[in-house]
């Protein structure tokens, strides 16, 4: 992409964001399709971060406990280790980059699809603001839904490693409990919502535009799509950096 | 009434529609009619807003579309209903919700209200029976038929239908032909319909315009329109049978 395409790009995103970030024209419609794009996007993800959280969870306790293995090391360090892995990055950020492959994939087709078969110049000819009203509630929604998914995912994962050193007593599980609850900050919590919610806004609009803007058929409906994951990833990883930077830092 | 000034629409240096006027009165049957490709959707999509013209004027009762207000553009658009030539129904509702919607988002109905008046909609196109399918489960003529019935759900003030009966047969045809020529007449509505079906023309066109590559070739009542002083035009209505029976 160009660097005027991508400033062309920013601005336009920009520009549809000041037609979304509105107050809608029905709140009673506004709800309606925020509940259904709570359990569409939301709800429906808790099976994959609950069978993803628990196999890395695991194998986060499996690897740390044969690669911390210095005899100058106490052995509850990889219940405190995995603890911090799973709430400063896993939870919050690579759980957001796989919800971004599912989620945002399934915005920015959705609404790709709605564009080509005209259905949203059909809201548009009835005095309906589009944007606002297809993609509000999904930005909400997600956001909302953000923090239920990420507490699942840190709860999960925990208990993926308690599991396995009640399998292999490697770490016993009373020292991988103590190193959990060992040098315990509370603000690593608020850190990963906090993060996890920029994170859904990020997945939910930018999804949104990539769809929004699809001209063509079905094929371009495919691209944005992909793209959308794509960007998604960038933008995530990127805002990890620089908000870890300026939270942590 | 709407008026159509000096319209022209350029798609990258490829000029669609080349500065047509025209004019479309209230209470009568408008119809603009040309063969493939002539710039028909083009030129519904820019009366009503949805492209935006290279130049011109599109004025609803004296004032112009292209000038107004986001919010005068939005309440003019509360008055229009339109049918788009894929139908374009909503397909994570059902006909029934496809109805109701424009009135569950404008009206003040009550929700008991707003069903029965989309009932009453989907009665008129014959409808009532896949009122609880999704759009994926009826058939193309179906999908025509409920997509009109959302268009007529708030009683618009101008109707625009992108070819109402292609894809059905000719019963159901004329049948729709028939509903939207008598609310034009009943509510007094601005009706502008595509086509390119002369049997439609001939039922219930009153006012016609035809065009031509982008040109506006001829307007004028129907009555005249075999009559017409243009090549173009006598060759697209003789190509039918209608002329051909009579
Ligand atoms: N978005 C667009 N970009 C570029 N060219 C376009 C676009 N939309 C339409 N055209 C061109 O405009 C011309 C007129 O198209 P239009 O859809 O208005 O035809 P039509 O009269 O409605 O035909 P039909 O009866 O088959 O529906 C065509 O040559 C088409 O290629
Ligand atoms: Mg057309």
């Amino acid at each position: 992409m160009s660097l005027s395409g991508l400033l062309e790009s920013i601005g336009e995103y920009v520009l549809l964001m000041k037609q979304v970030l509105m107050p809608p024209d029905r709140a009673r419609e506004f709800f309606k399709e925020f509940f259904k794009e709570l359990y569409k996007l939301g709800v429906t993800s808790i099976g994959l971060v609950v069978l993803i959280s628990f196999f890395i969870g695991a194998v986060i306790v499996v690897q740390l406990a044969l690669n911390l293995n210095y005899p100058f090391l106490p052995s509850y360090t990889v219940g405190v280790v995995s603890r911090e892995i799973i709430l400063l990055e896993f939870s919050s950020t690579i759980m957001c980059l796989i919800l971004s492959g599912k989620v945002g994939s399934n915005i920015a087709s959705e609404i790709g699809t709605m564009r080509i078969t005209e259905q949203i110049d059909a809201l548009e000819v009835m005095g309906v603001n589009s944007a606002n009203y297809l993609i509000l509630p999904k930005i909400i929604a997600f956001i909302v839904f953000m923090p239920v998914l990420v507490i699942f995912s840190i709860f999960v994962g925990l208990m993926g490693g308690y599991i396995i050193c009640a399998l292999t007593a490697n770490p016993p599980v009373a020292t991988y409990v103590y190193g959990l609850r060992a040098f315990f900050r509370e603000f690593f919590i608020w850190y990963a919502i906090v993060k996890s919610m920029i994170f859904g806004f990020i997945i939910a609009s930018v999804s949104a535009y990539f769809g929004y803007s699809v001209k063509g058929g079905a094929l371009e409906v495919g691209k944005a799509s992909t793209d959308s994951v794509v960007i998604n990833s960038v933008l995530i990883l990127m805002t990890d950096l620089v908000f870890t930077q300026l939270v942590m830092g | 009434m709407i008026e159509v000034r000096n319209l022209s629409k350029e798609f990258e240096d490829h000029l669609v529609l080349n500065n047509i006027s025209a004019t479309f009165h209230k209470g009568i049957v408008n119809m603009i009619i040309g063969k493939s490709g002539s710039g028909k959707t083009v030129f519904l999509k820019c009366m009503v807003g949805l492209i935006r013209p290279t130049s011109g004027e599109i004025l609803y009762e004296g004032r112009n579309l292209l000038t107004m207000k986001t919010k005068e553009v939005k309440r003019l658009r509360r008055e229009m209903g339109m049918l788009f030539q894929g139908s374009a129904l909503f397909d994570s509702k059902t006909v029934l919700e496809n109805v109701m919607f424009p009135l569950d988002m404008f009206s003040r109905m009550n929700k008991k209200e707003r069903q029965k008046r989309a009932e009453f909609c989907l009665e008129r196109v014959n409808l009532l029976d896949a009122a609880h399918l999704y759009p994926s489960e009826i058939s193309g003529g179906m999908m025509k038929r409920a997509a009109i019935a959302r268009a007529i759900a708030l009683n618009p003030k101008y109707l625009f239908c992108d070819e109402p009966n292609s894809g059905l047969d000719p019963q159901t045809s004329q049948l729709i032909d028939e509903l939207l020529a008598s609310i034009t007449k009943e509510f007094e509505i601005t009706s502008v319909i595509v086509t390119h079906d002369m049997n439609s023309v001939m039922n219930i066109g009153e006012h016609i315009v035809f065009l031509n590559e982008g040109v506006k070739e001829w307007e004028g009542p129907k009555e005249q329109l075999k009559d017409a002083d243009s090549e173009a035009v006598k060759k697209f209505i003789f190509a039918s049978d209608v002329f051909k029976k009579k």
